[in-house]
């Protein structure tokens, strides 16, 4: 019963974007859902022939060629690009916010979905690092004309940004362009001809499958908290309240924590916690779920309250939303009783006062929300930076 | 940390400058940054990571010492500022920079362990101007080994090295993790 689901899950998903871009091959769009680790995790950095850096600190990982998921990422990826993120905080807070790493390279958003702070925080961070950046919005584009994802990846292709930020409406969208450009430069590899730039893919958000930099910056949140050492953030517990659903913050999130060797529960009402979470994600890692905050929050140390998306909630999935709240709104109180004096609490945002978070926690001394805000920006930073350099072209000079 | 978990020096690396050497280098370099007295403005030591944040904090050290007082210390990385980055199929670490000072005003020692093509230097001197504008920028380096690429030369230097092309210069330090200071010639085929 649980494996169905899982599976229905996926379906439900494939017929969305099947829908809405007729054309695309459902064997590759399949292969980008499920196997995404073939082409997010591919190692081709550090690779033959690369041009010694004299005098400067390297780091002996690979990058993946995509930002697509946290799923696809390894614990020292995950730990580098934290680190490394880091490092990016300070230049926010110069007099002069600029640095020319990224000079004459080119990042296109693409904002296929309603977004204010995560296209804000890329256009802001592309800027920083110097790159030109072009937005692209759903309702401007050639996509409301009809275009494909497929033909959106070739067109993208022929213009040569180095790097695309997709924010999708359809999981999976972002898998799918990124296989189609590898696709692409393979081929044009075969034919012998150069491939001068090779456009990575960095998922802002697809559907209700990942938001990946969210999750990294969250992370990057708990990680400055506790004195800025990955020991002391691993081996925790983390709760994770609200609607987990709808939630690709929920999802990114739990594969960061399973990275991290965390313990996670989901805690919700039924019809907001799905069981089959239990079946798709048993093998990353500890998990379980709670459908009252009492035992959810039992000694955990990091609470993250989801946002309730009030546009498609009331009378569906909870009866209302005044009785969700007494149910499960995270108050100063029940973290109290319930957690740890310590606890932390995290929010994604935007936030329902009162109805999944109350006041008290907003404006206590646990709440870590603005913090997480602030962290946007070096996250994307960090990603953008990574992406974008250390790809050699094929005969690179010096 | 006892001995066993210290990094060790290859054995065909050729010590040129041995730990004690690099003190009283580094001792002479104080001395010279002090006496030189044309320059305005307060100083304050900048050392470019890694090593030079290393050495950078030893002169700083010795400074505050013969003085008597404090004087300001800060560390960038330039890694944002290289001219190679979109050459190089090799990812740089990043970390943070940290001028907690206003570098407007004051006379900025920039210290790092090797002067080579001047290309650090370089982009040292573009991330400085990016955090205010300085009375002067001096430069302090433990070893030079020539092959300048860029019109850049140092102020005081601890040892100059001649080296043919292939060679390469390393220092390393206790801060580093080794058992002892030292600045190291390699030929090209044990790197």
């Amino acid at each position: 019963m649980k494996t169905m689901g899982c599976i229905l899950y996926k379906t439900t998903l494939f017929n969305e974007i099947l829908q809405e871009h007729g054309k695309m091959e459902n064997a590759a769009l399949q292969e980008a859902m499920t196997g995404n680790k073939n082409i997010a995790g591919t190692p081709s950095l550090l690779q033959g022939g690369a041009k010694k850096l004299e005098g400067v600190e390297r780091s002996s990982l690979c990058y993946p060629d995509h930002l697509l998921s946290i799923e696809s990422l390894t614990s020292e990826q995950l730990t580098q690009l934290i680190e490394s993120s880091n490092s990016f905080i300070e230049i926010s807070e110069r007099e002069l916010k600029k640095v020319p790493a990224l000079r004459g390279k080119t990042i296109i958003n693409v904002f296929l979905e309603a977004s204010t702070r995560t296209r804000v925080s890329f256009e802001i961070a592309g800027k920083r690092l110097s790159a030109d950046t072009i937005n692209i919005s759903g309702s401007g584009s050639s996509m409301s004309k009809g275009e494909s994802l497929l033909d959106m990846a070739r067109t993208l292709e022929a213009m040569k940004p180095d790097v695309v930020v997709v924010r999708h409406r359809a999981g999976g969208a972002p898998h799918f362009l990124a296989q189609e450009l590898n696709k692409r430069y393979e081929k044009l590899a075969q034919r012998g001809q150069r491939v001068s730039t090779r456009t990575a893919i960095v998922n802002a958000g697809d559907g209700m499958h990942e938001h990946p930099t969210q999750a990294l910056l969250d992370i990057l949140t708990l990680y400055r908290k506790f004195d800025q050492d990955m020991k002391k953030i691993s081996g925790k517990k983390v709760a994770i309240v609200g609607d987990i659903r709808h939630s690709r913050v929920a999802r990114s999130n739990i594969w960061a924590h399973f990275l991290l060797g965390n313990e996670v529960r989901l805690v919700g009402p039924p019809t907001l916690v799905p069981q089959d979470y239990l079946g798709a994600f048993a093998e990353g890692g500890k998990i379980s779920i709670h459908h009252d905050l009492e035992s959810g929050l039992e000694d955990v140390d990091f609470i993250m309250v989801l946002r309730m998306q009030l546009e498609r909630q009331e009378g569906f999935f909870v009866p209302n939303l005044e009785q969700y709240t007494r149910l499960y709104c995270v108050t100063e109180q029940r973290v109290r009783n319930f957690a740890k004096p310590e606890t932390v609490v995290m929010h994604p945002g935007p936030v329902n006062r009162g109805i999944e978070i109350s006041r008290d926690i907003l404006e206590g001394e646990r709440s870590l929300i603005e913090e997480q805000v602030k962290h946007g920006v070096a996250v994307r930073m960090a990603v953008l930076f990574h992406l974008a350099t250390g790809r050699s072209s094929e005969g690179g000079e010096s | 940390m006892s001995s066993d978990d210290k990094h060790s020096i290859p054995t065909d690396w050729k010590t040129v400058v041995d730990t004690a050497a690099i003190d009283r280098c580094l001792t002479r370099m104080s001395y010279e940054i002090l006496e030189r007295k044309d320059s305005e403005g307060e100083v304050a030591i900048v050392g470019i990571r890694t090593a030079g944040e290393f050495l950078g904090r030893r002169i700083h050290d010795k400074i505050c010492e013969i003085e008597g007082k404090e004087i300001p210390f800060g560390v960038i990385d330039i890694t944002l500022y290289r001219d190679d980055l979109s050459h190089s199929s090799e990812q740089p670490m990043l970390k943070a920079t940290d001028l907690p000072f206003p570098v407007s005003g004051h006379r900025i020692i920039l210290v790092d362990d090797v002067l080579y093509t001047g290309r650090t230097i370089r982009a040292a001197l573009d991330a400085i101007i990016d955090f205010g504008r300085p009375t002067c920028v001096e430069l302090a380096v433990l070893a030079d080994r020539g092959h300048r690429e860029f019109p850049i030369r140092p102020d005081y230097v601890g040892k100059n090295i001649p080296t043919s092309k292939d060679e390469f210069v390393r220092v390393r330090l206790s801060e580093m993790g080794y058992e002892n200071d030292g600045v190291y010639l390699i030929q090209d085929h044990s790197i």
